[in-house]
């Protein structure tokens, strides 16, 4: 391919504008952002900054909220992601051996998909209200009225689960996608494979576990990957179901907006620098393995 | 399965016929329509609560009928959604339609160059890239806005046109990437025996059959854009911002006004809902091209 | 938005250009020239407050109506944002001076909220205002004293409301056998009558979400410190983590232990719906919630009662809204306009009749003021006045992130340990 500068020049001129603004855009601001993160800059505009080093991170790390707000994280990508991939994956099954009325269903599981969080956030604050009894509204109503009043329960104001509530309307929008990146994998896999080791007698367990299954996990890392970076920035669903002040709903995203609100430039930076590392943890893998398998195929 | 790289529902979904009559007994496959119609209905729940509270009147919304159909059916509710987010609606097409298109334009271009035209080094430039769309924009706002006041770029709409299509590049130019990769090089290749040069050939052969790619990039520009809140929130407010900020406040007033709320959250999502109605079989395309590769 | 904004303002003040240039330099912002001379200001001002619903929209629309009087050549632009009592607003607010796209005026609390701004350097000094205009003798000295900062003047105050104010159906404490005209000398008297209430049903005091709680808290802090304790909070005269707060978090936490379960979900107007629907006995809000109360036809004394929350009789927890002059305002001759409507007789008169609270202006007519509003002004001119920490009049905004972020915790976790050393943690922090 070396050809030199006036084989590859042209190439390099086209892609150059973009190159640049996500030069900028993106490694740029994150190296401007880790450097504000490592000042004093608790106010706006103006004034004297100087660098204190890795203060701002400790002062986070030693604060139970912050501390409250990244198990919270944990926890919803946790439900997040089992419930997408546990959905996703028994409708494609459900749906892959061929079903009268097929694009009717997966129409109908995908949709959710193209409304944006805030819009299902309105009717989900409705489902989710947490009166119970006489005043209750939402699911706790439906659940009143149809003999499983057992199940009524506080919902997104549970000191220890309540952010797993919020998981629920991001696995309703979520999990129709996951079904069709399964179910694109269930029928990539070639039917001489499922025939050969039926000839061999393998039983229908044994078929999914040697066959299916190995056929199907890279599309499950691609999910996980595309869900859990999802999940990890959680924030648009909370705004609009519980506000940024309720307690048992923090993540790192609503406090990077708060201190951001108020001002504290410092700590909203060093907040969006732990996020980043926190996602970086899970694409940065995923990006050298993809680019190993590039190279291979290439 | 990763190598249609533009598959369209048909094609990446489509149920291999000799399979369909592979449904086992009858007692089976009751339990599955069962499940289906199931999951079906769970899925259509929070459809019906939008649809069915968005025209209740004020006095209908006791706890006690919360599962009810209303018991007359009033649109006061859509009008005073409308009032809220009609002028949000316009200012959501005006900054969306050139943010995809732009961001479509750059993707197709960084897409060529990357598959087709390829240079030292394009494999890492692609992966630098790709890590652009999975940054938590958090980790760039604070500086972020900073810069778009120092650029001097308004806030509301030409800002979030700027910052969509910057930060839109990474996934066009992977699903162009993806696409272009699988047309068959020896049509570049000849192109480029005859002498063509890079744009020559970028815009006499790959623009040419280009189409089916632009439509699931635009598509998937045009929802994601549409559907932004944090973006929006930073850059925008309820005067100049897109129907996401509109919708926000409109639901999360202190009388809280449900049927106008739900009616809101319809009409805000109606064009994305369309946009997928009409063109569902790119979309799911596109969201394959985007991710089963990626 | 800028560029349509300006395009219609353009439009708008097409006409009235030439005269605008006569005035000279109404861009570069000349103070006062034309401020008290209505026919000769043109062009439009952005008003942006939270006064989306409600009384509050009606007193702003009362306003409105008195200012397209006074100036009929200027055009009001409503820049309303909804949503929790302004903290949706602040959000937007704040975001809009940080990209320099301020509105014409914005409305904040007066006190220490107005002190972030100053501080930021995002809004003008009114002094001169006040000076040209006599300004100074129209608003009680008490009140011009907790909007100096340094010997200026940054804003003009509209209305005053109480916040230590309880609300209360008879009927319901009939039905659980409390006696209705019970006055509570002390929080303790009123809790013994919440738990009776609770005993028979009801919800005892209804809440709703996170700053309705700090609004509670801080009249329960007011209650067990007294008014002189109170105020030494924010002055460092109190001991955050000092016994007598301990004792004030504890009330705090019996009488969220009598509240509704659901308050996450609900915003003031539910809560203070719950007391006129008769399924609570008790509401603490400030008294802009009489306008819910009259809306709905309901009489003062007989279908429901309001009074000094227990332990605080003859403090008046105050709190005011004010308009400020945003630096860079895009038309400072509007916004002085806007400015010297708000601080007229008339318009005070007309935006607290409907929004029901009460003029800061001594020398607007009240004579047709309901009854509630009699009583409130008659305790403003001779309780003692203490500044309000939910509605910004005590604290800057960043503290009260902090107590808000304390309070919503505590809430959740219910530990008064943690509580109180959050809040000693969030004093250090702001104070110093």
């Amino acid at each position: 391919m070396n050809r030199g500068w006036r084989a590859w020049g042209p190439p390099v001129l086209l892609i150059l504008p973009s190159l640049i603004l996500i030069g900028v855009f993106v490694y740029g601001l994150i190296g401007v952002n880790f450097n504000t993160s490592l000042t004093d800059q608790h106010h706006r505009i103006g004034g004297d900054v100087a660098y204190v080093g890795f203060d701002n991170y400790k002062t986070l790390f030693q604060d139970d909220t912050f501390i409250y707000s990244l198990k919270n994280l944990l926890k919803y990508t946790g439900a997040f992601l089992a419930g997408t991939l546990v959905l996703g994956f028994v409708w494609a099954w459900l749906l892959e051996k061929g079903v009268k009325g097929e694009g009717f269903f997966r129409a109908v599981y995908l949709f959710p998909m193209a409304v944006s969080f805030i819009a299902s956030g309105v009717v989900w604050r409705w489902l989710l209200n947490n009166a119970e009894g006489d005043r209750a509204g939402g699911l706790n109503r439906l659940f009143e009225q149809s003999g499983l009043g057992f199940l009524q329960n506080q919902w997104w104001t549970d000191p220890n689960w309540g952010v797993v509530a919020i998981a629920m309307p991001a696995v309703w929008q979520l999990s129709g996608y996951v079904m069709a990146l399964f179910l694109a994998g269930f029928r990539g896999i070639p039917d001489e494979l499922r025939e050969a080791a039926r000839v061999d007698g393998a039983t229908e367990w044994q078929l999914y576990r040697h066959v299916i299954f190995p056929q199907l996990s890279p599309v499950a890392l691609s999910a996980i990957v595309i869900v859990g970076h999802m999940s990890l920035k959680v924030f648009d669903l909370i705004m609009a179901i519980a506000g940024q002040t309720n307690y048992t709903t923090q993540v790192p995203a609503i406090q990077m907006w708060v201190e951001f609100t108020r001002g504290d430039y410092a700590r909203s930076a060093a907040i969006g620098t732990i996020l980043l590392v926190i996602v970086a943890f899970l694409i940065i893998p995923y990006l050298v393995y993809t680019y190993r398998q590039e190279r291979l195929t290439r | 399965m990763s190598t249609s790289a533009l598959p369209t529902a048909d094609v990446a979904l489509a149920p291999s016929g000799r399979r369909a009559d592979h449904t086992g007994s009858v007692a089976m496959r009751t339990v599955r329509y069962a499940l289906l119609t199931f999951f079906l209905l769970v899925v259509l729940l929070p459809a019906y609560v939008l649809f069915v509270t968005s025209f209740k009147g004020l006095g209908d919304a006791t706890p006690s009928r919360a599962w009810s159909l209303p018991q007359s059916w009033e649109t006061a509710g859509w009008d005073r959604a409308w009032e809220v987010l009609s002028p949000a609606l316009l200012r959501t097409f005006s900054m969306v339609i050139p943010a995809s298109i732009i961001s479509a334009m750059l993707g197709s271009m960084n897409g060529f160059v990357l598959s087709k035209w390829r240079f030292p080094g394009a494999d890492v430039v692609f992966t630098m890239l790709l890590f652009g769309m999975f940054i938590p924009y958090q980790a760039v706002m604070i500086p972020l806005v900073q810069l778009m006041q120092d650029l001097g770029v308004p806030s509301g709409v030409p800002s979030l046109i700027v910052l969509h299509v910057v930060y839109g590049i990474p996934i066009t130019t992977l699903i162009f990437r993806n696409y272009y990769a699988s047309i068959p090089t020896d049509l570049v290749e000849a192109a480029r025996v005859d002498g063509a040069g890079m744009l020559r050939t970028y815009s006499s052969i790959v623009l040419p059959i280009s189409a089916p790619a632009f439509v699931v990039v635009l598509i998937w520009q045009f929802t994601s854009a549409w559907n932004d809140y944090l973006f929006a929130l930073f850059f925008s407010n309820s005067r100049n911002g897109p129907v996401t900020i509109s919708l926000n406040f409109l639901a999360s007033g202190q009388l809280q006004d449900y049927s106008a709320s739900m009616a809101g959250a319809l009409i805000a999502s109606l064009p994305t809902l369309l946009v997928y109605i009409i063109l569902g079989r790119w979309f799911v395309g596109g969201l394959m091209a985007g991710s089963v590769k990626g | 938005m800028n560029r349509t904004r300006r395009a219609l303002s353009a439009m708008v003040a097409a006409g009235a250009l030439v005269v605008l240039a006569a005035c000279g330099g109404s861009d570069d912002g000349d103070k006062k020239d034309t401020s008290s001379d209505g026919g000769t200001v043109s062009g439009e001002v952005e008003v942006f407050t939270w006064w989306a619903e409600g009384s509050e929209k009606a007193g702003l629309d009362a306003l409105v109506a008195e200012f397209n009087k006074q100036y009929p050549d200027v055009k009001f632009v409503n820049g309303a944002v909804a949503g929790g009592a302004g903290s949706d607003a602040k959000n937007v607010l704040a975001s809009r001076l940080q990209t320099n796209d301020p509105p014409g005026t914005f409305q904040a609390h007066a006190g220490a909220e107005v002190t972030d701004y100053i501080n930021n350097g995002q809004i003008e000094d009114l002094t001169q205002m006040y000076a040209d205009n006599g300004w100074n003798d129209y608003f009680p000295q008490t009140l011009l004293d907790r909007l100096t900062m340094d010997g200026k003047i940054y804003s003009v105050p509209s209305n005053i409301h109480r916040a230590n104010v309880v609300w209360a159906n008879p009927a319901v404490l009939e039905d659980a056998g409390v006696d209705p005209k019970a006055t509570y000398a002390s929080l303790d008297d009123w809790i013994s009558d919440l738990q009776k209430i609770k005993a028979a049903g009801k919800i005892p005091l209804s809440i709703a979400t996170d700053w309705t709680q700090v609004h509670l808290f801080e009249t329960v802090l007011l209650a067990d410190l007294g008014a002189d304790g109170y105020t030494g909070l924010w002055d460092g005269t109190t001991d955050w983590a000092g016994s007598e707060v301990t004792a004030a978090l504890e009330d705090y936490k019996t009488l969220l232990d009598l509240t509704n379960e659901d308050r996450q979900s609900l915003d003031w107007p539910d809560a203070t719906q719950l007391v006129i629907d008769g399924d609570a006995a008790f509401n603490v809000m400030g008294d802009w919630a009489v306008a819910a109360f009259e809306e709905q036809g309901k009489k003062l004394d007989t279908d429901y009662l309001a009074y000094p929350v227990p332990g605080t009789d003859g403090v008046f927890d105050f709190l005011a809204d004010s308009f400020t002059m945003p630096v860079g305002a895009p038309d400072p001759a509007a916004t002085e306009a806007w400015l010297s409507t708000v601080a007229s007789p008339e318009g005070q008169t007309a935006f607290n009749m409907k929004k029901g609270s009460i003029p800061a202006n001594t020398e607007a007519d009240t004579s047709g003021f309901g009854p509630y509003q009699q009583t409130a002004i008659e305790s403003y001119a001779n309780d003692e006045i203490v500044s309000s920490l939910a509605h910004g009049a005590a604290a800057p905004i960043s503290w009260l992130t902090d107590i808000t972020s304390a309070v919503a915790k505590f809430g959740s976790t219910g530990d008064l340990g943690g509580f109180q050393d959050d809040l000693a943690a969030a004093a250090e922090k702001n104070a110093g």
